[in-house]
């Protein structure tokens, strides 16, 4: 049963990604008061990309062709180990939630790579600029896993997760969190998913050169990405609402509530997208220091409330 | 007075695992040996070389295996001297003799701390001998295990190349042949480590938790200090030496941890860093190993070490490539590989250290230790993206790099050795760590019956903090699992890849060449910024001018501040040179002015000691 419930979890929630972005994408036009695209857009592009030939560059070794996979699949590991709806269904046996840091960074190096080989320096400048933001943000995100982890005594994302209080520390990191998701979903201020100007983009400078369906299963994986994030502030730091088994009501709370969280996210960053002006690169670094403090600070009230 | 009774070796548990550390990485190392010598040196050299590597190995096992601190002293002298040799074994070239100059008096200098310590502590014991050392340590005043301590940490910490004291490494390991730089960066420096554990742990007794805080600072600022240097370093084999400094500062940040937790009487937690640390250990020595073997590897297909200038090489090197691919992911902390369970651990010590401690003080600062081992991962993966990616990928970036070669068979065997290594370290974490838990425990001496890191054969289990497991294997299963479902979804959905080749995307200009591709100091260049306040970054620029209209070539580099070398060794050298000149005023030459020191020096030592 658990299992089953696991593989649909999973299933579910890959096929469920695109359409989070479709929804900041309409969120954020109608805000600007335009129509957009609809919800569904992210789809079809995907669907369009997977009928596609590739090009390749001629320049490119195997590492290009594995890359997509790699990264694909680093986002799906990530997701597997979040407990989304019951707080006992994942992969809990394969690793915590440090683990989570370490396996996308995984999918992150192949990229990076895959952006030096073509040799084109569009691609360069991207894997360069991705490892510099995430190298500061994985400070931040160890943070925001202690503050979450001390509050729970434990690290597994199970124990975190059925430990539903909601508590000042716990908001703090729920906060730091989101300047990690803006910075690693490539979202204004750090980076622009609408733009392809040389000077400001970052990850899509580093995914230029790939085509078809290459670039169907890189885009695919940053959705997943990202639902795994928002995944992690909605069910494992403020888990309110997860259920604790799978039975019929408590699971229809979950869903309602993991819905409800979805969307109050999928609004914030809307807001803070269209409301922002893109940062120079070297303040990003401002950027993510304000979420180090934060959760710095996360760390001192939980230090002194012992 | 008698130095040593009778010469006897000591193999306890911590012994036995360095020698197997030290085993492992100069097995594949010498058989690489095989290869790379035949094409750099003539057939006189290479017997030498192969004494010398002999000598060296023999040197650092006795290191390990000394039951007593003179045979010990000599033991490491040895090995010093002996590496010496080995660095300036390119003698004709300025470098080496230069590097093997700064080596040979650093090493020196540690080695005088050492004497000093050993020193007090034979006052006190007796004997030369460690059960003597150990009742000293046991029977000594606090303030006198303090200055022990200190003269031990400076000692040791200049061989294993902690900031400060690091000034030597990049120097002296990348001018080494490239087995001896493996076996350098692998295991010398490691020796280092056992010297702490052997004596400042086990034979001195941790006397206060300040110890453990000063290691565990030293330990970040190497951790930091040693990437932030490897982002701007583009000669490969210096890159990897100075990542070296990083990761011993890693391995530091474990023994650190344990020193703090025996004072915080957190037994367990002492044990579980200890064995982060040495698990690390062991991992670094391995990968560090491969990666210098693979750095020697170009080096000896391309003639050059500058990473400016290769390019490409993955499809005319696909061994060497796959190899320093394995060594990078696993030195990136790339799961599941090696480097990342130990990672894991360290994170997991500090956490454990942040909820166990009853201090507030104590909770920010794991924490913010955790932080800064994060940073530094972040970091060492941005290195090592630049290392593989501009050594590797895209087009070759000159015509050494263009007409490069694959090893030949006795260093791909090494390779892969070390890889099949590397793997099984990874994914046998938890038989591994019930292993070095009885190690660490014999270090600290701490019961280890009922601490167990290991769930099952496949999964750790983290003691007090239930619940948060790591089981490297079901990570690699799960990713096979995945990507073979991704790939026949794929098929299926899509068919068949249909894939034109084509030139890369170049603005509809001209054809790109390797001119326009991004370089390792493009690539490096957000970095030197974020970090200008501690690398003072300056540039300088050329105009060679046909006329005053016209600029003929244009040259600009880009220069980092070396700071400990220019604002701390640096004065010290000159201050140094600046008394001798001083002191060569007394010395004339003349026999008769030093007939008259002699006298008046004689009649000084009557008058003062009737």
């Amino acid at each position: 049963m658990k299992i089953l419930f696991f593989v649909a979890q999973v299933l579910a929630l890959v096929a469920l990604a695109p359409l989070v972005s479709g929804i900041i994408r309409k969120i954020k036009n109608n805000l600007r008061m335009r129509q957009g695209p609809g919800i569904l857009q992210p789809y079809y592009n995907l669907i369009k990309l997977f009928g596609k030939d590739e090009v390749i560059s001629v320049n490119t070794s195997w590492i290009f062709t594995v890359t997509p996979y790699v990264v694909l699949v680093s986002s799906v590991l990530a997701l597997m180990l979040v407990p989304v709806f019951v707080s006992d269904v994942s992969l809990n046996y394969m690793g915590d939630f440090l683990l989570i840091i370490f396996i996308l960074a995984l999918g992150r190096f192949f990229l990076a790579l895959a952006g030096l080989d073509a040799g084109s320096s569009f691609g360069g400048m991207g894997s360069s600029r991705e490892m510099f933001i995430s190298s500061f943000v994985e400070p931040v995100v160890v943070m925001v896993i202690f503050v979450v982890a001390l509050n729970a005594h434990s690290t597994g994302l199970q124990v975190i997760s059925a430990v539903p209080v909601l508590s000042l520390p716990l908001i703090i990191a729920a906060t730091a969190m989101m300047f990690v998701i803006i910075a690693e979903t490539s979202r204004i201020p750090v980076d622009n998913q609408e733009t392809h100007l040389e000077l400001t983009m970052v990850h899509e400078a580093m995914v230029l050169e790939y085509s078809g369906r290459s670039l169907a299963l890189i885009e695919l994986a940053a959705h997943v990405k990202q639902i795994v994030f928002f995944s992690l502030i909605a069910s494992v730091i403020l888990p309110f609402g997860i259920a604790r088994d799978i039975a019929p009501m408590p699971l229809l709370a979950s869903f309602i509530y993991y819905g409800l969280k979805i969307m109050a996210l999928t609004v914030i960053i809307s807001v803070i997208e269209i409301s922002m002006a893109k940062m120079r690169l070297f303040r990003v670094i401002d950027f993510l220091n304000i979420a180090f403090v934060l959760s710095v600070l996360g760390i001192v009230i939980l230090a002194m409330g012992k | 007075m008698s130095f040593y009774s009778t010469i006897t070796f000591l193999l306890d548990p911590l012994s036995v695992f360095f020698l197997l550390v030290i085993l492992l990485v100069s097995i594949p190392s010498a058989v690489y040996s095989i290869g790379y010598l035949r094409n750099h040196y003539s057939p006189n050299k290479i017997r030498l070389a192969w004494v010398l590597l002999a000598a060296f190995v023999l040197s650092m096992a006795g290191v390990v295996t000394a039951n007593n601190a003179f045979i010990f002293l000599i033991a490491w002298e040895m090995m010093s001297l002996i590496s010496y040799f080995l660095v300036v074994f390119d003698h004709t070239q300025e470098k080496s003799v230069t590097a093997g100059i700064i080596y040979l008096v650093m090493t020196h200098i540690g080695t005088a701390f050492i004497i000093v310590a050993f020193l007090i502590l034979y006052n006190f014991g007796h004997s030369f001998d460690f059960a003597a050392f150990k009742s000293a340590g046991q029977t000594m005043p606090a303030n006198l295990k303090h200055i022990v301590f200190l003269l031990l940490l400076v000692g040791f910490g200049t061989k294993a190349g902690i900031v400060p004291f690091h000034i030597w490494l990049p120097y002296a390991h990348p001018q080494a042949p490239s087995h001896v730089s493996s076996i350098m960066s692998g295991v010398m420096i490691k020796t280092a480590i056992y010297g702490m554990l052997r004596f400042i742990i086990f034979l001195l007794g941790v006397e206060s938790a300040w110890w453990g805080n000063l290691v565990l600072v030293l330990a970040l600022l190497s951790c930091l200090v040693g990437v932030i240097y490897a982002l701007m370093e583009h000669d490969l084999k210096k890159l990897l030496a100075y990542h070296s400094v990083e990761n011993i500062g890693i391995i530091l940040l474990g023994v650190g941890a344990a020193m703090v937790f025996l004072k915080l009487n957190l037994p367990v937690l002492a044990v579980i860093a200890l064995c982060a640390g040495l698990y690390h250990l062991m991992n670094h020595a391995l990968f560090k190993g491969l990666l210098f073997l693979c750095a020697g590897s170009v080096y000896n297909a391309t003639g050059t070490r500058n990473i400016e200038k290769l390019g490409g090489l993955i499809k005319l090197m696909p061994y060497t490539a796959a190899a320093f691919l394995v060594g990078s992911l696993a030195i990136s902390a790339i799961p599941p590989f090696n480097g990342f369970v130990s990672e894991w651990l360290t994170l997991q010590a500090f956490f454990l250290g942040a909820m166990n401690s009853i201090s507030g003080e104590y909770k920010v600062f794991f924490s913010v230790c955790a932080s800064l081992l994060a940073l530094t991962g972040g970091l060492a993966a941005a290195c090592f993206v630049k290392a593989f990616g501009i050594t590797f990928l895209a087009m070759p970036r000159s015509k050494n790099a263009a007409e490069a070669k694959e090893s030949s068979f006795s260093m791909k065997a090494a390779f892969i050795f070390m890889m099949a290594a590397i793997v099984l370290s990874g994914l046998a974490a938890a038989p591994i760590l019930k292993a070095l838990t009885g190690i660490a425990g014999s270090v600290l001496s701490i019961e280890t019956a009922g601490i167990s890191l290991s769930l099952n054969n496949f999964a750790l289990a983290v003691p007090q903090n239930s619940g948060a497991f790591l089981s490297t294997p079901l990570v690699a299963l799960a990713f096979i699992t995945v990507a073979g479902i991704c790939v026949l979804a794929v098929y299926l959905w899509a068919g068949r890849r249909k894939a034109v080749k084509s030139n890369t995307w170049d603005c509809g200009y001209y054809q790109l060449d390797a001119r326009t591709e991004y370089t390792a100091t493009a690539f490096s260049k957000p970095f030197r910024i974020a970090f200008n306040f501690f690398l003072l970054p300056y540039t300088k620029t050329e105009k060679i001018r046909e006329s005053f209209y016209h600029v003929k070539s244009f040259k600009y580099e880009v220069f980092t501040t070396p700071v400990f070398r220019q604002y701390a060794y640096d004065p010290i050298v000159a201050f140094i040179l600046l008394s001798a000149k001083r002191v060569r005023r007394i010395q004339m030459g003349s026999i008769h002015f030093y007939l008259a020191y002699i006298w008046i020096t004689i009649i000084l030592l009557l008058l003062l000691f009737h």
